[in-house]
């Protein structure tokens, strides 16, 4: 049943870079690591480009450590194990009022790797970023120790956004926010320049729990900027509460062509005047659009797409990257624009900071994407922002180092018994 | 609502084993778990009382440890309150080449994946037949439908589980209890990973979990997980012993 002639084992979701991929599966929290190099935790493989990779050793499949150890319906507090999903979690928890603080665009990630992360949702500008929100966190380091962290901690505070390098996250205790019910009303609000945009912002973020907007990333010249602002916020539905919804999968990878600026320029703009309107979604579709569609990674075909996000302190930061993104022929099916609010996380390296971030997905033609992307990353280092790990696969050491300033400070925290492909690359 | 389904699950901290205890716990029912390690087990009974279980029973147990079967069997049935689902589901995965190679290997995965699990479905026959009433599950596996080079110490045992599960159930025609041999193909567990296997023969352990759930609850006889086994495995059957030796699997 081998495959010969592929590479093997676990993907990024970007599935660049690629290669073989040792990978040993953990069925319990205190199962031994095993030997051959450095590990690296891999849970769902939701990140795009390298962190969630390892160089030289084998990956800790983590997904079975997925069992719940404690919840408390009155308080909203929630201990489980680390390859929990946040899916599971809200399959759990909706029911009794409650939900994860924090939800990504899918649903689809572990609660280790929203910690390793810091993951960042549609409420960040009222409630910031995951790692707010944990109470407690289990670590196992290579050196056969066993801590639970504590916000306030140096640990925990560079576990949090730690990319996995501190050790083997084991388990996750966090704190639920209550909701009134499954669903969102929800509000769609085309925008024609970024100052609109920026215009609309203002009016939604006292007013909306749930803010972003998409941008048409092809649109040039007078066009740049446009696109729609969608915003929410949860309400009581009819009796018991949306049912977690079956992803369908694509098929196979796309053929090439599909991929082609003309397609994208079609695509963008059918989108672009879609009626967007209604009234009421569920949290499932309002919170994890990227899943209405299963493995659509694929549909960037064998030589897999980059994930350009980064944040900028302001507007004017996100035009010129458009300008860009736009101008480099590096089409773009999804971008997706959201400001952060100002609420900071205790992250050493966490990624999101005031301003705005934008998010670009670039299927990968070689030389000239890699330019492309390149060139973004001095617009962002002019603009004296960041580029997030969790989405990159080829940003400088420099880029990297010029966006994290704590980064010395969390270094001295890694766990030698731990690295990733893209602290290799970073970090050398 | 009707009162909870009374289960009891030997090799409840196996991959598939939690994955139907999951399923179980959804619909609230009243579990009684038998598992080697009291550490995994009571990790285990936690997760399946946070999904609504109500978990009666907790028994660490080598289930080689023949003697035990009858004992453990009462205890859980007086437990529960009475027995509505016996899941017979723990095994061993022996690697096949240090297993052909030393005979004690074979023979210690022989006892666990065949000669526990067949005194094992006796014991709890005795008290279902008792009762009158019961669905007694097994998890065999594709691997005994036909012995393979890469596989084979495995898959002898689960061919005789099969073989004997076939013969309970034929026994116990007009008792009251229902056998279900369970044959999943490759699961996404810890038992296969780190083999390299075709992802796309790799089934979720929760869709599996759930099939399992559905077909103890409707007391099917024979079941392939996922569906798709049972045709795969008819033509590989059917297939010539020259062609079948030719293939490689």
């Amino acid at each position: 049943m081998e495959q010969p002639g592929q590479a093997t084992g676990p993907e990024s979701w970007g599935r660049y870079p690629r290669g073989d991929q040792p990978a040993v599966g953990l069925a319990w929290a205190d199962d031994p690591l095993p030997n051959g190099g450095p590990v690296l935790a891999y849970g769902m493989g939701r990140s795009y480009g390298d962190s969630c990779l390892n160089a030289d050793g084998p990956l800790l499949l983590t997904r079975s450590l997925r069992r719940f150890i404690a919840f408390d319906a009155d308080t909203g507090v929630l201990r489980a194990e680390a390859g929990t999903s946040l899916g599971e979690v809200t399959e759990l928890v909706l029911a009794r009022g409650w939900l994860p603080p924090v939800l990504p665009g899918t649903q689809f990630v572990t609660l280790g790797g929203a910690v390793a992360n810091d993951i960042h949702g549609k409420n960040h500008h009222r409630a910031g970023s995951f790692g707010r929100h944990l109470r407690a966190l289990g670590l196992r380091r290579s050196d056969g120790s066993v801590h639970t962290l504590r916000p306030g901690e140096a640990l925990f505070d560079a576990t949090v956004a730690g990319l996995g390098l501190t050790g083997l996250i084991t388990w996750v205790e966090l704190q639920l926010e209550r909701v009134p019910g499954g669903w969102v009303k929800t509000e769609a609000i085309r925008f024609r320049s970024l100052e609109e945009a920026d215009a609309v912002d203002e009016l939604s973020r006292d007013t909306h729990a749930y803010t972003v907007a998409w941008i048409d990333g092809l649109a040039r010249g007078r066009r740049l900027g446009r696109g729609v602002y969608f915003r929410g916020n949860l309400v009581e539905g009819p009796g018991r509460p949306p049912r977690r919804p079956v992803p369908r999968n694509v098929p196979g990878e796309a053929p090439g062509f599909l991929l082609s600026p003309l397609a994208l320029r079609a695509f963008n703009a059918l989108y672009d005047h879609l009626p967007r309107w209604r009234s009421r979604t569920s949290v499932w579709k309002f919170f994890h659009p990227l899943d209405a569609l299963g493995g659509w990674n694929r549909l960037y075909g064998r030589r897999g797409f980059f994930q350009h996000q980064s944040v900028v302190p302001d507007i004017e930061g996100v035009r010129a990257l458009l300008a860009v993104s736009s101008t480099t022929g590096q089409g773009s099916f999804l971008s997706v624009l959201k400001r952060f609010g100002s609420l900071s996380s205790p992250g050493m390296l966490s990624f999101p900071r005031p301003g705005w971030t934008l998010a670009l997905d670039v299927p990968n033609r070689g030389e000239g994407t890699l330019a492309c992307l390149e060139q973004m990353d001095a617009v962002v280092r002019t603009y004296g922002g960041a580029v997030y790990p969790a989405k990159d696969a080829r940003m400088s050491a420099e880029t990297f180092r010029l966006g994290f300033p704590r980064l010395d400070e969390f270094s001295a925290h890694v766990d030698p018994g731990f690295r990733s492909r893209f602290w290799a690359r970073v970090m050398g | 609502m009707s009162s909870p389904r009374r289960v009891l699950i030997l090799g409840a901290t196996s991959g598939i084993a939690q994955a139907v205890a999951r399923a179980y716990a959804a619909s609230l029912a009243r579990l009684a778990l038998v598992a080697r390690s009291r550490e995994h087990l009571a990790t285990v009974a936690a997760d399946l009382a946070v999904r609504g279980a109500e978990v009666v029973l907790q028994r660490s147990a080598d289930l080689c440890e023949l003697e035990r079967h009858r004992a453990l069997v009462g205890e859980a049935e007086a437990a529960l309150g009475g027995l509505d689902v016996v899941l017979i589901a723990h095994g061993v995965l022996p690697d096949q080449r240090a297993a052909q190679e030393d005979p004690r290997r074979a023979v210690a995965s022989w006892d666990v994946n065949f000669v526990s699990a067949a005194t094992l479905m006796e014991a709890a026959a005795e008290r279902m037949a008792a009762a009158g009433h019961g669905t007694l599950g097994v998890l065999s596996s594709v691997a005994g439908d036909r012995g393979r080079a890469d596989n084979y110490v495995y898959g002898s045992a689960k061919a005789a589980l099969t073989a004997y599960a076939s013969g309970l159930g034929h026994r116990l025609r007009a008792s009251g209890v229902t056998v279900v041999t369970i044959k999943p193909g490759p699961v996404d567990t810890p038992m296969i990973a780190g083999r390299a296997l075709n992802p796309r023969l790799v089934a979720d352990v929760d869709v599996v979990g759930g099939r399992i759930h559905r077909a103890l609850e409707r007391g099917e006889r024979v079941v392939y997980v996922p569906g798709k086994w049972r045709w795969i495995m008819a033509v590989l059957r059917a297939l010539p012993v020259r062609l079948f030796e030719r293939l490689k699997l």
